[in-house]
């Protein structure tokens, strides 16, 4: 089955909220390599204005792949997990995720264009804050591979 | 390396900010698999890599997408000052289960202006270039 075009201005429900824990913070932090303090010491991030500890900016990733799940889980979207190469990332930021945030992400499909026998999909994430406040959009350009002959 | 910080008037195009070589092994994708969430098993399984044609067992894109920022973040100061940042994920990194893999990333100076910055990430293992396009844009201020 081809991705269907149809999913481009598809609205899809906000994620359920996602709470940033402090130590899963300094769990991801420790798994990117990033020893810088503010990650990790509470002190650090407060020193630097921040309420707790600042997670490392690929973080975002974390909540946008629940984005992916719905798209994945969509029964027409032509999608499947074992055909789909992460292509390119983009994140932008109004600003970081700290430990206490409580985060939703809304999945838009932006892009589905032709590229050999599958498609580029480019898949939007617009993550909020409990005040609907913007934190960040993670965008993942991801290509679909076309079936098998 | 540059000596200058990002709020300096010195600072100028070309300038290596910051650079780093980081060891993975297998652990380290184990590690990330579940820090993410991301347990698609060519990370961690050599035969399901073979069956599906890869040279070996590869790190996470996002692993060394992440590991890449964070080699400038101590310059930066404040990972908030971070605006946008971007890869193309171009080659992957074969991660040996005995020997693991060495990522090294140097960060310098695409473009600044007063208030902003532009780094670009020069990001190779095995001296090939693994992530194309690999730039980030933060405050100064």
């Amino acid at each position: 089955m081809p991705v269907n075009p149809e999913l481009v201005g598809r609205d899809f429900p906000p994620t359920a909220p996602y709470l940033v824990g402090r130590e899963k913070v300094r769990e991801f932090a420790r798994a990117v390599f990033a020893d810088d303090p503010q990650h990790t010491d509470p002190d650090a991030a407060q020193a630097l204005g921040y309420a707790d500890v600042v997670a490392p900016p690929t973080f975002a990733m974390v909540i946008q792949d629940l984005t992916l799940q719905q798209l994945l889980a969509e029964p027409d979207s032509g999608i499947e997990l074992h055909r789909l190469i992460h292509a390119e990332q983009r994140f932008a930021y109004s600003r970081p995720i700290v430990a206490g945030d409580e985060l939703v992400a809304t999945l838009a499909i932006t892009q589905v264009r032709p590229f050999g026998k599958g498609a580029m999909v480019t898949s939007e994430a617009t993550i909020t804050d409990a005040d609907d406040a913007h934190v960040v959009t993670a965008t993942s350009v991801l290509l679909v591979g076309g079936d098998e002959e | 390396m540059s000596a200058h910080t990002i709020d300096s008037a010195e600072l100028a195009v070309g300038d290596i900010v910051a650079e780093r070589t980081v060891h993975l092994t297998r652990e380290s994708l184990v590690r990330y698999a579940g820090a993410s969430g991301d347990f698609n098993p060519i990370h961690y399984r050599d035969d399901i890599a073979a069956s599906v044609g890869l040279p070996g067992v590869l790190a996470h894109g996002m692993l060394t997408m992440g590991l890449a920022a964070e080699t400038v973040v101590p310059w930066l100061g404040d990972a908030g000052r971070i605006l946008d940042y971007g890869v193309r994920f171009t080659r992957p990194v074969v991660v040996d289960p005995d020997a693991g893999a060495d990522v090294t990333v140097q960060g310098k100076v695409l473009a600044l202006d007063e208030e902003f910055v532009t780094i670009d990430l020069s990001v190779t293992a095995a001296d090939t270039a693994v992530l194309g396009k690999a730039r980030l844009r933060a405050r100064r201020g």
